[in-house]
């Protein structure tokens, strides 16, 4: 613009200019990897979709009939009803429990950085040994009521809550802290000037101000619990498996678990595991894009 | 848009790029196998990818020497445990895919038919002493059974003694439960009980779903006479099912609800710790069993019995699930690599001696004797005239789900054994087997 000085812009012009000509040039290598990791393998799934195939070398094309397979299948159904519930569920909590953690241990008490690293840390055990090792913790204490984790849909179904919640509630509770902390000191101040209380401050003050921070989490937490598949494998399996009216339903399992299982039973069924795998990347992708622009729209500038 | 036009540029560069790539990969196997019919044999290599982790270490050493011998790479990978045709569609995509592989029983056969090589007229199959355990198609031999295997309940005959008994003293379900009831009432005073637990996680439930269920599948095949897998099973058998099932958790110190989570090696644990008397397993775990202390001697295997009529007359349950299969679609090179390789394993002295010890009497003429006791239970049952209990789970269709349903239903049916949980139990036996026949079929 008009502010730059004579030399910078000859430095500018000299320089900048081939640079910007070259620029598909240096984001190629990382382009590749994106299209050799992610566009290429998205597009062949979805071509895969519509084939029946063992391989991905003997795709043969037959149409619609791999959707019109998954969406007959009971267990398909169960497990987006079961889904829906999980993210409805674990959203609500670990988002609620997570900010109160985050604004009680930004209230200046005696050893908050000790319970921030402790409340972190379930976070960095993997989802597949945090599986095992709730499900001997359930189990240990069901087998005194003589009962276990597996025996119904419910206890597995929050049994999952239980151990996601452990898990991410500490993760969240990070990013809360750090939009806790940038609220601005003098705001506060006169909210408290103007003889608003605590109640006051946090919902007309500091709620506002952390919105960015819910609208990551909250999509942080709606992305995990869908695509949710290692804690599921590890804690139930999808346990119990029963025969309902006639179609076979795996109780606990979640879409992710779903579409994995599919994919295992023969050859038949790996272009059916691929149909709801797309679909199931659609829900995802419109739910989080609707999400984004409903908590967006309540952010404020500061 | 200058921008978004040099965006596109890169984009479809990229995309011929990946398309010439493509283009290439697909033309190798093809340019390989030219020239493969003039070069000799010995450029091939092979590529196992074996079905049992505890053959695993064996099997390693078996291709090091078989490379120091002849030059020929072997490369042995074997899949975890209940993996393995997860493994094998995994590596089934790649370019360098297995050219020796896994294909035992029907559901395989369906899955990798195209993929299984005739073997009709190979030297290997002429070695043969058998072709019960072959899987034939049409004609063509799809898959050889390399081995067999013998599962009933595993006896430790000292504890047997110390309790009062003879392995004589058992020949049926009513003298079984006799003498089980008896151990577990004194289990107190002897320091051991009768049964081992009867887990049923998953490293332990396919004794139960696949192994005990073999029993009820028999009995019904035997009486209508089924040698195809049927779309449809009646269950006529499932009151001997609950019956022996009833008998192996009624008489274990392990409590009934926490069985879902008791493992097998929990049970195999019990069982060489001299804790337990019955051990229901097979003939592969003989090795274990004398690694942990116990002696051959106080070692046997007898039938499962579970109240069917006759069942004096019966032997253990024989079958086979290792067959190999050669992959019709590596290259020429390869596939006469690993047909040589296969013959050199069952002639020579370092291969049958290798087979003896991991997987017992082979079926192949210069098969070695094996110190498997379970193998000559096995042999001399057959020898008294007794009838071999056929592997009938082999016909069970989809059948990783369907034993799922069953064991979730047993689970349930353990923590509580109420009639109407039963009736959950013969719902995902027969109602699971019919759904399952149109899952694999659908």
């Amino acid at each position: 613009m008009s502010k730059r000085s004579s030399s910078a812009a000859t430095n500018g012009d000299l320089l900048r200019r081939p640079i910007q000509r070259c620029f598909p040039l240096f984001i190629l290598p990382t382009f590749l990897c994106f299209i050799i990791g992610f566009i290429w393998p998205f597009l062949q799934g979805i071509y895969l979709s519509f084939c029946n195939f063992n391989t991905p070398r003997d795709a043969t094309w037959v149409g619609i009939q791999n959707y019109v397979k998954g969406f007959k299948d009971p267990g398909f159904i169960n497990a987006f009803k079961n889904t829906a519930a999980f993210a409805i569920v674990s959203i609500i909590i670990i988002n609620v429990l997570a900010f109160t953690f985050a604004y009680a241990l930004t209230q200046k008490i005696k050893g908050s950085n000790l319970f921030r690293t402790v409340f972190f840390m379930p976070n960095l055990i993997g989802g597949v040994v945090l599986g095992y090792v709730w499900q001997l913790i359930f189990d240990a204490i069901l087998r005194r009521y003589n009962t276990y984790l597996t025996s119904n849909a419910t206890y597995g179904f929050w049994g999952l809550v239980i151990l996601v919640a452990w898990q991410q509630i500490g993760y969240m509770m990070i990013i809360y802290i750090a939009g806790l902390q940038a609220v601005p000191e003098d705001m506060m101040e006169a909210a408290r000037i103007d003889g608003a209380n605590r109640w006051q401050t946090l919902i007309h003050v500091t709620i506002p101000n952390v919105m960015p921070s819910i609208t990551i989490c909250t999509f942080l937490t709606l992305t995990n619990s869908f695509k949710l598949f290692d804690q599921n494998m590890a804690l139930t399996g999808g346990a119990p498996e029963m025969m309902i009216a006639g179609g076979k339903v795996k109780m606990t399992e979640l879409l992710a678990l779903n579409i994995f299982s599919t994919y295992n039973i023969n050859k038949n069924w790996h272009g059916v595991a691929q149909a709801k795998a797309v679909v199931f990347f659609i829900l995802v992708a419109v739910l989080a894009i609707a999400q984004q622009a409903a908590t967006r729209s309540k952010e404020v500038q500061q | 848009m200058k921008k978004l036009f040099a965006l596109l540029l890169t984009l479809a560069m990229v995309l011929s790029l990946a398309a010439c790539g493509g283009g290439k990969k697909e033309e190798k196997p093809a340019d390989t196998n030219a020239p493969a019919t003039e070069t000799p044999a010995a450029t091939g290599k092979v590529y196992y990818l074996n079905f049992k982790p505890e053959a695993d270490q064996a099997w390693q050493e078996l291709a090091k020497t078989y490379t120091a011998q002849t030059g020929v790479e072997v490369k042995v990978v074997t899949a975890a445990s209940g993996e393995y045709n997860t493994t094998l569609t995994a590596e089934m995509g790649k370019s360098e895919a297995p050219t020796l592989f896994q294909c035992g029983n029907a559901q395989a056969l369906l899955d990798w038919g195209d993929y299984c090589m005739d073997l009709s007229g190979t030297k290997v199959l002429d070695e043969m002493t058998t072709g019960d355990f072959n899987l034939v198609e049409d004609g063509a031999v799809k898959a050889i059974g390399y081995c067999y295997e013998a599962f009933g309940i595993i006896v430790n005959k000292a504890l047997l003694k110390t309790a009062g008994y003879e392995l004589s003293d058992i020949t049926n379900f009513e003298t079984l439960k006799a003498v089980a009831e008896d151990i577990h009432a004194r289990s107190g005073e002897l320091g051991f009980d009768a049964f081992s637990s009867s887990g049923l996680d998953g490293s332990s439930s396919w004794r139960f779903s696949g192994h005990l269920a073999n029993m009820p599948l028999y009995y019904e095949f035997r009486d209508d006479g089924v040698t195809e897998q049927p779309a449809t099973i009646t269950g006529a058998y499932l009151d001997n099912f609950r019956n022996i099932w009833d008998l192996y958790i009624d008489n274990a110190s392990a409590s009934k609800s926490s069985l879902t989570t008791a493992t097998g090696d929990m049970s195999s644990g019990e069982f060489k710790e001299g804790k337990a008397v019955f051990y229901q397993n097979g003939t592969w775990e003989y090795a274990g069993l004398i690694e942990a202390g116990l002696k051959a001697e106080d070692l046997a295997m007898i039938p499962i019995y579970c109240g069917a009529d006759g069942e004096e007359n019966a032997g253990l349950c024989c079958g086979t699930e290792n067959c190999w299969a050669v992959n019709a679609k590596s290259s020429e090179a390869d596939i006469q690599a690993t047909l040589d390789f296969i013959y050199w394993v069952v002639t020579s002295d370092e291969g049958t001696k290798m087979m003896a010890e991991q997987f017992g009497p082979i079926p192949f003429k210069n098969a070695k004797a094996s110190e498997n006791v379970f193998f000559n239970d096995a042999n001399a049952y057959m020898a008294d005239g007794k009838y071999t209990v056929t592997w009938a789970f082999n016909h069970t269709p989809n059948v990783d789900s369907w034993r799922a349903t069953v064991v979730s239903a047993l689970a349930a049916y353990s923590a509580d054994q109420s009639d109407a949980n039963w009736d959950a139990v013969k719902t995902a036996f027969v109602d699971g087997w019919a759904y399952e026949y149109g899952v694999q079929n659908g």
